[in-house]
């Protein structure tokens, strides 16, 4: 088993349908159901976003990095798959509930 | 040639994709299997003149590369971790679904529609049909170092987000052989319409290939109907190759050929298939129609027999499955020989295709023929700045240039 993120992508600031979140409750419960729900949670807008550099030693707080951006990250999924087929199988059904585009991203090293 | 170096070059065609195959199921790793069979071929050509040739070529380099690859990993004990790893991927307990072979693996895995569409190309003509880099990155006209690159990156891609090395899942199956179909279709393409300039205006090598790669996918999937059309397609194409170019290197219009020179032989062979698969009263895809299409054409023995209405009508079936502008162009191509070519204009005139050279030189051939040479003068010229194959552009400068002067105009 491997592990893959799922990343919504947006360019809109317009928060889910009804419709969007009664279908995302629905793919959620088939992950859960058949194993391959890890989590999964909704980001608030990028403006709420602050960036932390600390690689000084003292830590520097900024807005970003995303404000300015046309599209972000909306929220995500992480995922328990077999391989990349069932993969980009449950990230069509995620997709299609949600209504936008995703990103699949395969997590490192296990 | 030698004998020998013969055999070699007929069990590499033969042999190659199922060493290649064979090794990626052993090691789950495909830089593994191709480095190892080429490893296994050199020590082939380095060995057979004087040792003889062994009486199973292919069981000697799959044995040949398999003591390598456990040589190599052996030395490389990080690189054994993942292979056991990799082992463990591979050691699924999915069944594998109806059809299994290695080499069928191999091909899925090359031809996954995660990749891009230019590192399919390119994986499935290392991988699966054996031409070296040089060979793949002179047929594409591409460095061989960016090529290297894209096949590398490709094989990060598999490894990482564990593109799995597997008969697809049944329902994703038909998809998935579409996506087959769809990268021997621009291989077989990029030698029948060479692109670019200063390049042959046909490279047999790549029609070859792609017809013995389909062969290869039609013998691992003999019931799929598509398969069978596409090869049936590329056969009634390929019969027509040495017709369609003249010696000056220009290209010869279906009517103009001379239908002698058509190979008889692969049109019998795509004719047969057409008919076997008309026989098994399934609906037919695209690559079945294409490849009725071009059976109405090859089975006439003059221009002036072709059955345009079976051409139109077939074309109306595939608009059914494919609406796209290009196959309506097609369509009036053929409506133009029923209908004349007043409809056919009118039906071109209405396609979004403005940056499309046949587009245009569709319009230009109409136009001809209504007699309005001036017009049709301007769509040659379109048609001629945006030809990308030279014998394409040499044919349009041809036809252009018979076009009737008008009077006066000083250029006579």
């Amino acid at each position: 088993m491997a592990q893959y993120v799922l990343s919504v992508l947006t360019d809109t600031g317009d928060l889910a349908t009804p419709e969007e979140d009664a279908a995302i409750d629905v793919f959620n419960d088939q992950l859960k159901t058949d194993g391959h729900w890890v989590f999964a949670g909704g980001l608030a807008m990028p403006a709420t976003a602050t960036v932390i550099d600390a690689r000084g030693g003292e830590a520097l707080f900024t807005d970003g990095p995303y404000v300015e951006s046309k599209e972000f990250i909306a929220g995500f999924w992480i995922i328990e798959a077999a391989d990349l087929d069932v993969a980009l199988r449950l990230a069509s059904q995620g997709s299609k509930s949600c209504n936008r585009r995703v990103e699949l991203r395969p997590i490192l090293g296990q | 040639m030698t004998d020998v170096d013969e055999v070699i070059a007929r069990v590499h065609r033969a042999e190659w994709a199922r060493v290649v195959a064979t090794m990626a199921r052993r090691f789950g790793d495909l830089d593994i299997a191709e480095e190892m069979t080429a490893e296994a071929f050199a020590a082939a050509v380095e060995r057979w003149p004087t040792d003889g040739i062994p009486p199973n070529p292919g069981a000697w380099l799959t044995t040949t590369a398999d003591h390598k690859a456990i040589d190599r990993l052996r030395r490389e004990a990080k690189r054994r971790e993942k292979y056991q790893e990799a082992l463990m991927l591979s050691d699924s307990p999915e069944p594998l679904g109806v059809i299994d072979d290695d080499r069928l693996r191999l091909v899925f895995t090359c031809c996954h529609p995660a990749l891009a569409m230019e590192a399919r190309v390119a994986l499935t003509l290392r991988m699966v049909g054996g031409l070296t880099m040089p060979e793949i990155a002179r047929a594409f006209l591409v460095q061989e170092a960016a090529l290297g690159q894209r096949i590398t990156r490709a094989k990060t891609k598999i490894k990482a987000a564990r593109i799995p090395y597997r008969v697809p899942y049944r329902e994703d199956l038909p998809a998935r052989v579409t996506g087959v179909l769809t990268v021997l279709y621009l291989i077989f393409n990029e030698g029948y319409l060479a692109s670019g300039p200063g390049t042959e205006a046909v490279r047999g090598e790549l029609t070859a290939e792609a017809i013995r790669l389909t062969r290869l996918v039609r013998e691992l999937m003999p019931s799929d109907g598509e398969v069978a059309g596409l090869l049936a397609l590329m056969l009634l194409i390929e019969a027509r190759r040495t017709a369609r170019v003249s010696a000056s290197g220009a290209l010869v219009s279906l009517a103009e050929q001379d239908r002698s020179a058509w190979d008889r032989e692969l049109i019998a062979e795509g004719h047969a298939l057409v008919r076997a698969r008309l026989a098994s009263g399934q609906a037919p895809g695209r690559y079945q129609i294409l490849a009725a299409i071009n059976a109405v054409h090859t089975d006439a023995g003059d221009v002036s027999e072709t059955d345009w209405s079976q051409v139109i009508a077939l074309y109306d079936q595939l608009v059914r499955l494919d609406p796209s502008p290009i196959v309506r162009l097609n369509r009036a191509i053929a409506v133009a020989e029923v209908d004349g070519p007043q409809v056919a204009a009118a039906e071109v005139d209405a396609l979004p295709l403005e940056d499309y050279h046949v587009f245009h030189a569709t319009r230009a051939d109409l136009l001809r023929r209504l007699g309005r040479h001036e017009e049709s003068r301007a769509a040659y010229d379109r048609a001629i700045s945006l030809a990308g194959n030279t014998a394409e552009t040499a044919y349009l400068i041809r036809r252009r240039d018979e076009l009737p002067r008008p009077f006066g105009n000083g250029r006579g």
